[in-house]
């Protein structure tokens, strides 16, 4: 599913919440651009280490899982609007009765995946309860 | 430009056709799309495939060569062909290339393709290519299904305009109806709503019917210059429209999780090259890849206000007689989803439609219909506009 220097590439995004910023228009992005979509070539991109707090705009419980997620199921996925503006897809971990739209949650550093029995293992970000 | 008709049409089965392989399908389809026409294979100048997957699916690429060569187009004819690719919409983008084609002038006849053979792997591996449709680094490896995507879309549907998980399978049961009339239908049998809210869940509140199915099956059409379709056919059916929009490959990126703005554009361009408006419009095939997919799209094109799509489907509004019949094929749902085909498949039932050729599941007096084929979540539209006259 995945492969390690497309993974590598991306660690300092995924472990540490790091996007980018324009300096331009102000608009924050995670996942990071290296290219603003608003001011496009006379942007002026720098990084930018989110703080890791937000709230869910929508979620789901996934029973089927995507592959290398199997013993992670049911799981549940959720848009989340970071406080700084963008929008990401992650995982919320917690009771699924009680996650909510308009949820408070921060970031932790958890395992995501990994690739097959004998595969590589990937950690990140997902999300827990702003209050736990 | 030059107007632009479809002259020829030709579906295979759709369903699990496991004794039959990627070219053998293509191959019916195409030779079926050229004997309806009544085109001899030196006139045709160029043709035309969608195919998502085949590198995924059957491990095969260059299917533009390939099917050019099984159907006969290449060692003698050496015949141009093109394989087309975006996702779900690779068959939409097909026909909409032969469309320009033809209305360039650079080619008079073409043929446009669609075509997936998705049960050569396991249900996984067919999810995981399917998933690939959608971002792969940013929404994939956060462990997004494709299900899991659609389920985000229906979960804000529902807290925003009160759609019910009624409504969400009432989709299901039309189009389940509608494919029990439908000779390639992969599935033909009736359901209940009580049926798709009992079925297995998927991802919360998608359930296992609220989903359209992995299917095989291929598709095409040949086109013509307007002005010589007469010639091959006594019912040519025209092209109005044929538009297309994008926008950002994750869900997460949208403007509104709950609206396809490339579906909104897209249907906005066509309603304008076409000058006509939904009203004006008897049948649309649309992309119901789920069944919120459905309701977000009669949404999205104008034919029901926003947040009310499960209401107007609930009252039969688009039920075959009802106001706007929507996928009197059976959509994706109950018809089938060979990714690649489907886009072509739904010209072809509105082509069949136009014609007054479909049997039980013929809308009366139909003048004009439209197709929409989505790509993944919503990061490509491509609809297109049919008539009866010219």
């Amino acid at each position: 599913m995945s492969s390690v220097p497309r993974f590598w590439r991306s660690l300092g995004s995924r472990y540490n919440l790091e996007g980018t910023h324009c300096k331009e228009c102000g608009e924050y992005f995670y996942p990071p651009r290296n290219f603003c979509v608003n001011c496009r070539r006379v942007g002026h991109i720098e990084s930018y280490k989110f703080k890791g707090t937000g709230e869910i705009i929508s979620y789901t419980l996934i029973h089927t899982s995507a592959e290398g997620f199997e013993d992670q199921a049911p799981y549940t996925l959720a848009i989340i609007q970071l406080d700084e503006g963008p929008r990401l897809t992650s995982q919320v971990i917690g009771d699924p009765e009680k996650i909510h739209i308009g949820m408070r949650v921060r970031s932790v550093f958890r395992r995501l995946g990994e690739d097959g029995e004998h595969g590589m293992i990937y950690y990140g970000t997902k999300f827990v309860p702003a209050d736990e | 430009m030059r107007d632009v008709a479809i002259i020829g049409v030709k579906n295979t089965k759709f369903g699990e056709l496991w004794g039959r392989s990627l070219r053998d399908i293509v191959v019916e389809a195409g030779t079926g799309a050229i004997e309806d026409a009544g085109v001899g294979g030196k006139e045709i100048d160029s043709l035309y495939v969608g195919n998502m997957s085949g590198g995924r699916f059957i491990d095969q690429e260059h299917i533009g060569a390939l099917i050019a060569d099984y159907s006969g187009l290449s060692k003698n004819l050496h015949v141009p062909a093109t394989r087309v690719e975006a996702a779900c919409a690779s068959g939409g983008l097909a026909l909409r290339q032969a469309i320009m084609a033809v209305a360039s002038g650079y080619n008079d006849i073409v043929v446009a393709a669609g075509a997936e053979k998705m049960t050569d792997v396991g249900s996984e591996e067919a999810s995981s290519a399917l998933a690939a449709a959608a971002d792969r680094e940013w929404e994939g490896m956060a462990g997004a299904t494709f299900p899991g995507i659609y389920a985000m879309i229906a979960r804000l549907h529902m807290h925003m305009y009160g759609t019910t998980g009624e409504q969400l399978a009432e989709v299901a049961v039309k189009n389940h109806k509608n494919g029990s009339f439908n000779p390639i239908a992969q599935y033909k049998n009736r359901i209940t709503v009580d049926d798709v809210l009992n079925s297995i869940m998927v991802a919360d509140p998608l359930h296992i019917f609220d989903c359209s199915p992995i299917t095989d099956g291929a598709s095409a059409l040949v086109l013509a210059p307007a002005d010589i379709a007469h010639k091959y056919t006594d019912t040519p059916i025209y092209i109005r429209a044929t538009a297309q929009a994008s926008d950002t490959i994750a869900l997460h990126d949208r403007r509104d999780i709950t609206t396809l703005d490339a579906t909104v554009m897209a249907g906005k361009r066509a309603y304008s090259m076409a000058k006509l408006a939904p009203k004006d419009i008897d049948l649309v095939e649309v992309h119901d890849c789920f069944t919120i997919a459905e309701i977000c799209a009669i949404e999205d094109l104008g034919f029901a206000e926003k947040g009310k799509g499960g209401i107007v489907t609930a009252n039969g509004e688009t039920a075959i007689g009802g106001r706007i019949p929507v996928n009197t094929s059976g959509g994706l749902k109950a018809c089938g989803h060979p990714v690649g085909a489907t886009g072509i498949k739904q010209a072809v039932e509105i082509v069949t439609q136009l014609r007054g050729e479909a049997g039980q599941r013929q809308v009366e007096g139909a003048e004009y219909g439209m197709t929409h084929n989505v790509g993944g979540s919503g990061a490509t539209a491509v609809v297109h506009i049919f008539s009866r006259e010219r």
